[in-house]
């Protein structure tokens, strides 16, 4: 049964060193704060998982939270780069990353075979192109029915997988709507799973096939309002595209991250700080 | 060019056109996005737009600025899963037209969008693959809107990200893709279509205004032209519009730069 807790108290209790964390929200429900608190406990070696590392990653890889990143579209969506990411990938700054690259259709399977406990996925991909060339765990099966060769991958098994929702009921079953990307999959192939939310209510109040995960397949779930900023919560808030391009002049430098880092992440508490803290340097800066 | 348009708008719009009224189009986000939002505010009002991120008869009033935005959602006939998305309906057949943008492509369409230099060392580490390895392998046709230059325009592509024709002539065929492959490559100077044999991209409608030479000057291989090769007809009216109306709805909703290409 999910427990409701504060979100450092989540992060202390499920992330650990050295673990394989997935933070899924296909640009849609980021769960920034959650990345947020796992750089304020300095965690360090952390297997990354995610479609889109998005500024969410490229924060923990700056922050030198990560030892590898599995990933399928690694830029910043209608920018461009993503800076941290780039200089680890380029010059191994802060420390070096290891990459696993696939295509989001693959990463996507992969996930639904973790949560179908599966060993591994199987998709018409990759067919002609130069993946399976620097990655081994791209690799092919035959049909044993019908003699077609098709890719298989790993499943995605993280230790611990972290979503952002609309709602969760006193009980702690979650509410999400909207673009819903991987994130089920994610939670049902984790062998953890925290999840912040929006708001707490009562009750859900949902249509029979809304998607629902139940209190049972979470373990903490934390109050965390605007806790997917600066991306988007469908029917909460928009995505924050100034944020977003002003992201890509903050982390274009290795200094101004780390200032940035220093003062917005590090100097504050908690998320709502953290909101706190850069309305106040938004007012000075822009 | 003493015309009343710019190179970028001819593109978009000669892109736009490539796209005919009923098409189930699997896009792309950027140019290939801004294109078929205009054919579908234009000649193609019954296309239906998917986005990777799951909305399918996406309608938004403005261009999306990430793959995902909450107004492609909200016009959407239904919006599902990431996996459904991919498994269903692009694996599963449902696709008419892939359009894709690239960062490099070579002559026989294939595309890089990976890394600029070597893999393990690169010059340039681009985003990666995205949806596009699949769309360009299920989709039953792929159209291509890229501006073309030397950096874009490659001979041999430094990582194959999504195939085109890989080596040519039936190599695409025998490699088992289930789709035809690209169709058309739309860029600011003309548009480029395969060989039916040799499934080389050859010039085959020049851009109003448009040198070969320049077009030559911004490919590296020794590009060919068409025998039958066209003039574009340049923007009409009333694409132009409909276009800078789209982009400056755009530009209001995300601010002063707009969606980025």
């Amino acid at each position: 049964m999910a427990e409701w807790m504060s979100l450092a108290e989540a992060i202390a209790a499920n992330v650990h060193d050295g673990d394989t964390i997935a933070m899924e929200g296909f640009t849609h429900l980021i769960p920034f704060a959650a990345g947020h608190e796992v750089i304020r406990q300095k965690l360090k070696n952390l297997s990354l998982i995610r479609m889109t590392p998005d500024l969410i990653y490229d924060q923990l890889i700056g922050a030198g939270c990560a030892k590898k990143l599995t990933f399928s579209w690694g830029g910043n969506p209608g920018v461009g780069s993503l800076h941290r990411f780039r200089d680890a990938v380029e010059n191994e700054w802060p420390t070096p990353l290891e990459i696993e690259e696939r295509s989001h259709s693959d990463l996507a399977n992969a996930y639904v075979a973790g949560a179908a406990n599966l060993p591994f996925s199987v998709l018409r991909g990759y067919t002609g192109s130069d993946f399976a060339r620097v990655n081994d765990r791209i690799r092919n099966i035959t049909c044993p029915f019908t003699g077609e060769v098709l890719a298989a991958t790993p499943s995605v098994r993280p230790d611990v997988t972290v979503i952002h929702a609309q709602k969760a009921d006193r009980k702690g079953n979650v509410l999400l709507w909207g673009i819903l990307g991987v994130q089920k999959e994610a939670v049902l192939a984790a062998k953890r799973a925290i999840v912040t939310v929006e708001e707490r209510v009562e009750s859900l109040d949902a249509a029979p096939n809304a998607c629902i995960l139940p209190s049972w397949v979470v373990n903490a779930v934390c109050n965390v309002p605007r806790g997917a900023t600066p991306s988007y919560a469908h029917g909460y808030y928009e995505r924050d595209n100034v944020f977003y391009r002003t992201w890509d002049r903050i982390a274009r430098d290795r200094e101004s991250f780390n200032a940035w880092v220093n003062r917005h992440i590090h100097g504050t508490k908690n998320f709502e700080e953290y909101l706190q803290s850069l309305a106040d340097s938004s007012e000075q800066v822009v | 060019m003493s015309a009343d348009y710019t190179a970028d708008e001819m593109m978009t719009v000669a892109a736009a056109r490539m796209l005919r009224n009923g098409a189930v189009c699997f896009v792309g986000i950027g140019l290939p996005s801004t294109a078929a939002n205009l054919a579908r505010l234009t000649h193609a009002p019954d296309a239906v737009l998917v986005y990777e991120s799951g909305p399918i008869g996406a309608k938004p009033s403005v261009l999306p600025l990430s793959i995902g935005d909450g107004n492609l959602a909200e016009t959407a006939d239904t919006v599902v899963s990431t996996p459904e998305i991919f498994r269903y309906w692009l694996q599963g057949g449902r696709i008419d037209v892939g359009f894709l943008g690239a960062a490099q492509i070579d002559r026989f369409a294939n595309i890089n969008t990976t890394v600029v230099g070597p893999y393990n060392k690169p010059k340039v580490r681009l985003p990666g693959a995205g949806g596009a390895p699949e769309i360009s392998s299920s989709a039953r046709e792929v159209l291509i809107v890229v501006k073309q230059n030397k950096r874009t325009f490659v001979e041999k592509l430094d990582f194959i990200t999504s195939v085109g024709f890989l080596t040519g002539g039936d190599a695409r065929a025998r490699a088992g893709l289930s789709g035809s492959g690209p169709v058309a490559v739309i860029t600011d100077l003309c548009i480029l279509r395969p060989d039916p044999v040799t499934r080389e991209l050859n010039v085959v409608s020049i851009h109003p205004g448009v040198e070969r030479a320049t077009i030559v000057a911004s490919t590296c291989w020794d590009v060919r032209f068409a025998d039958a090769c066209m003039e574009t007809q340049s923007p009409q009216p009333e694409e132009l519009s409909v276009l800078r109306d789209l982009k400056a709805r755009t530009a209001a909703a995300h601010g002063a730069q707009g969606e980025a290409a």
